[in-house]
């Protein structure tokens, strides 16, 4: 294990930390809060952290898979670490665990909160939550890749443990290059909702707050009602971007080349029917004065904003579909699993795995019926490699495991089932709201600390697809010899 | 610059990684996902998988905005194929590696008829600078600028040398070497050194000179160290590089005698080169190789597949008293260890093709009135000899060299002005049409402006 070399990253990582941190500072000047104080006070921290870490430069800059799943698991630790001192030093909470537990929340893009009142927060807390959603949707590390010349050629392995999806492909040979491509259109993307959302007619601040936690599929509000006291342009604008954010970005940079064809792969096209399918469902289930829709195109706009908040992993609502009937609640639980495109913001188990699960499953019936049948797994006319399709059972197997042991653990704080579950899921698919007493219009701060401690884990495996998290906490990680 | 490279074996591995050290955006294509994977994993650079020659392979590699493909998979067909289907799409300029001795001497007239822009034979280069070694066997490396007029030599220092504990000046003065030799590195301990006045000589340091063979040759007698010409030699191993050699020292007044198992290369090689005398038998056979005469052979070349193979035949050659070793090495990576070891000359026939290429692209990229002519690395990489010709109104022309300002690790180390050579002292003035030798460590120079300090 390359020891110098984790140190020498993570102290970059907090370098670039403190730079965060001016985001809310300036917010908090704007507006002359005392908070200001706690920003500034944290962002020296930081900084100062940041600067010992980094003095000496490592000689030995090479690092391997091991490394670079270790480094993308302290990192997200590290920086949620730090994220979580604003929380206290400006007051905002005075729990530690709290504080973690939103300053996570932020970064893994989930948006479940602890907070109970998010309107009677100083703005710039408000605004370092919405950051932090941004900052966590693309990915700290590859950023930090994308300028800093760290390891050489190994970078490749950072990138694989922090990029959401099955596997992993760069745009041009450069990791460099390919970083700074997909951090420009995120940062396209987001300008282009802001100036939407500010044509609107929302507020400057209000905007760029949204636009963060939708950029980063996050799905933390500035009010208290998420957002049902937008107007229905709004809602509207921040349902196309969520579902825009959710697919993979490797498309975007296919038809800036004019590659249409590419770009429209079966992922996107597996995505969008699952949307609208979920929608139709809904929009026809909920209709009617019985749930506060008055008329089809209310019951489509509120259906068409929660599914795509939901299978997005954003988590905001414009109504409580926790009243809603069973089975508009039955089909958000199951796009819930299901998630955003693989190389997307969003989270969740990922449409592309969904896709070689499906085909995989098909291909053992087909085995089954004629076992000498050669029939390959291939994904738009390309072999997904048995390597591929390990990783993904094995992935499905490791998401189950865990699942049931949080439900388990989260089950001693005697809420109900429907509760637990929803917690479980909404934390380990980032999403932000379940269901019951963590639904839309609720909270996370009723929970015990350890099962508070039991979630901010699955929010991080969440984010960094179970593997680096799960290695960290494994014995054999830290053997000096190689097993 | 964007390059891709088909194929994925030692040579591309070894492309890939300098190319990608130097900046490049590299692609590499194979057939071989394993390979693709593994050389992705290790460098930062894109893989694709698939045929090469193909158009649709070669679409996704991104030929329309490549600036160069290098073809150097095992098949000299596929690699002339790849780059055809290349110029033919893609506006780029082409290198192709053909090892086959049948289209060997059809080298320039494929190069021509195809539109390529390079045809590289690695097997033929390392022959040749195997000959060149056994042409002065007391350099461990030679490399000849300007048709062999300037030989930019590396030998490492004996024990017992006058020259221990003599700093560079004393030994110039002491030996008269003034204008005549100059110490451009030196190696010790792993690390590079451009060696300045006071530098003082140590056991076992590998020394980098420039000068004319003719002074090189006085300089050698002068501190009492001369190999023996090499009357003979004995070969190991099969394959191109054997028959290249062959070739090459026919007529050289070299006696060789190769040693090979495979009776149809061996028959081969009887019949082409009658001069040279076969022997079938295993090559780590230790009572053929005493039968040869191991004992009495001036040099000893070592080319199986093997590098362990190579390393204990040559190690043994060593122990019975052969003057002058040549190893060939396939796997550069262990070269640190290898190095420790005393295995004469070390031939990497990989690292050869990997030089010619990165001289081309240096040559490709560069800009102003002046042009890139050789480039040779020396000390494991960590210093560059490069000769350039320097244009009219090049900012180092017209002024003495000890007025201009050089970045540090620099050495103006010769200066070619029609048939002379000048190796220059500070009162030295380069002229435009010139054709300068600059020596530097750690510094990627495109143009012979980059030797200034900015």
């Amino acid at each position: 294990m390359n020891y110098s070399m984790i140190r020498y990253t993570l102290g970059w990582l907090l370098l670039f930390e403190a730079a965060f941190f001016l985001v809310p500072l300036i917010t908090a000047i704007c507006y002359l809060e005392s908070a200001a104080f706690g920003f500034l006070f944290v962002m020296l921290i930081s900084c100062g952290v940041g600067v010992l870490f980094t003095y000496k430069k490592p000689k030995n800059t090479a690092l391997y898979a091991r490394d670079g799943f270790v480094i993308v698991a302290l990192s997200w630790i590290v920086l949620s670490l730090f994220g979580a001192l604003p929380f206290l030093f400006t007051g905002a909470t005075s729990s530690f665990i709290d504080a973690l537990f939103e300053s996570v929340s932020g970064f893994t893009t989930t948006g479940s909160s602890i907070f109970t009142e998010v309107e009677s927060l100083p703005k710039s807390i408000n605004m370092w939550r919405c950051f932090t959603h941004w900052v966590g949707g693309m990915g700290v590390l590859v950023f930090i890749m994308a300028f800093l010349p760290l390891g050489g050629g190994h970078n490749m392995h950072i990138m694989r443990a922090e990029s959401p999806g099955p596997s992993v492909s760069k745009l041009v040979p450069k990791v460099k290059n390919t970083a700074i491509i997909l951090y420009t259109i995120y940062f396209v993307l987001t300008l282009i909702q802001f100036i939407a959302l500010l044509i609107s007619g929302m507020s400057v601040y209000d905007a760029t707050a949204t636009a963060f936690a939708t950029a980063g599929t996050g799905g933390f509000g500035v009010h208290n009602d998420s957002m049902a006291s937008a107007s229905a342009a709004q809602q509207i604008i921040v349902t196309v971007f969520m579902l825009l954010f959710s697919l993979n970005f490797n498309s975007y940079y296919l038809v800036l080349r004019a590659k249409f064809k590419d770009a429209f792969n079966s992922e996107i096209k597996a995505f969008l029917i699952i949307v609208a399918v979920a929608i139709t469902l809904t929009t026809f289930n909920i209709v009617g004065s019985s749930y506060a829709v008055e008329n089809i195109w209310d019951a489509l706009r509120h259906a068409a904003f929660s599914v795509a908040s939901i299978i997005s992993t954003t988590g905001f609502a414009t109504l409580d579909f926790n009243l809603w009937p069973e089975l508009s609640k039955t089909l958000l639980v199951l796009v819930m699993f299901i998630g955003a495109c693989a190389g997307s913001t969003g989270g969740g188990i990922k449409v592309s795995r969904i896709i070689i699960l499906v085909k995989g499953f098909l291909r053992e019936l087909g085995m089954l019926i004629s076992p000498k049948q050669v029939k390959k797994i291939s994904v738009d006319k390309r072999p997904v490699e048995g390597e591929v399709v390990r990783s993904v059972n094995a992935y499905i197997a490791c998401y189950i495991l865990l699942f049931v042991a949080s439900l388990l653990l989260v089950s001693f704080d005697s809420f109900d089932l429907v509760t637990n579950f929803t917690a479980v899921t909404a934390t380990l698919n980032n999403i932000g709201p379940g269901l019951g007493a963590v639904g839309p219009t609720s909270n996370f701060s009723a929970f015990s600390p350890l099962s508070k401690l039991v979630l901010i884990f699955d929010m991080l495996a969440g984010r960094l697809e179970l593997f680096p998290m799960l290695l960290l906490f494994s014995p054999a990680t830290w053997k000096r010899k190689r097993a | 610059m964007k390059i891709i490279i088909v194929g994925c074996g030692k040579v591309g591995r070894s492309l890939a990684a300098k190319l990608n050290e130097e900046g490049h955006d590299v692609v590499v294509v194979d057939q071989n996902r394993e390979k693709v994977t593994d050389v992705c994993n290790k460098y930062d650079i894109l893989g694709v998988i698939g045929n090469g020659a193909t158009r649709e392979v070669q679409m996704e590699a991104g030929i329309d905005s490549a600036d160069l493909l290098i073809a150097v998979t095992g098949s000299d067909e596929l690699n002339l194929l790849s780059c055809v289907m290349a110029k033919k799409k893609g506006n780029c300029h082409t290198v192709a590696r053909v090892k086959n001795p049948v289209y060997a001497t059809d080298a320039s007239y494929l190069r021509d008829e195809l539109g390529l822009n390079m045809v590289i034979n690695p097997e033929y280069a390392a022959a040749k600078e195997i000959s060149s070694i056994l042409s002065f066997p007391t350099a461990i490396n030679i490399e000849s600028f300007a048709k062999g007029r300037v030989e930019l030599l590396t030998f490492k220092l004996p024990q017992a040398s006058p020259l221990i504990g003599l700093s560079v000046k004393e030994t110039v003065s002491k030996y008269k070497l003034k204008n005549k030799v100059l110490f451009c590195a030196v190696e010790r301990a792993e690390e590079a050194n451009i060696p300045h006045g006071d530098f003082m000589f140590a056991e076992r340091d590998l020394i980098s000179i420039i000068a004319s063979p003719k002074s090189a040759l006085d300089f050698f007698s002068k501190i009492d160290y001369r190999i023996q010409p090499v009357k003979n030699a004995i070969a190991v191993g099969r394959g191109n590089l054997v028959h290249y050699l062959c070739e090459r020292l026919i007529g050289s007044g070299v006696n060789l005698t190769v040693i090979d198992d495979n009776e149809k290369e061996c028959e081969e090689l009887s019949v082409k080169y009658g001069e040279v005398k076969v022997v079938k038998a295993t090559p780590s056979d230790k009572d053929t190789l005493m039968e040869e005469g191991i004992e009495n052979s001036d040099a000893f070349i070592s080319l199986t597949e093997q590098d362990e193979e190579n390393i204990l035949l040559s190690l043994f050659a060593a122990e019975k008293g052969t003057k002058k070793l040549v190893t060939k090495i396939n796997k550069p990576e262990y070269d640190g260890i290898i190095q420790k070891l005393e295995l004469g000359s070390l031939i990497y026939p990989a690292s050869i093709t990997t030089n010619m290429i990165t001289r081309y692209i240096r040559a490709m990229s560069n800009t102003l009135g002046s042009n890139m002519e050789a480039l040779y690395y020396i000390v494991k990489g960590k210093v560059e000899a490069a000769q350039f010709t320097v244009g009219e109104g090049s900012p180092i022309s017209g002024v003495p060299l000890s007025s201009l300002k050089f970045k540090s690790g620099v050495l103006i180390a010769a200066i070619l002005r029609g048939r002379s050579l000048i190796i220059p002292t500070g009162d030295a003035v380069i002229n435009p049409h010139d054709s300068v030798i600059v020596v530097s460590k750690q510094q990627k120079l495109y143009d012979v402006s980059d030797v200034l300090a900015k």
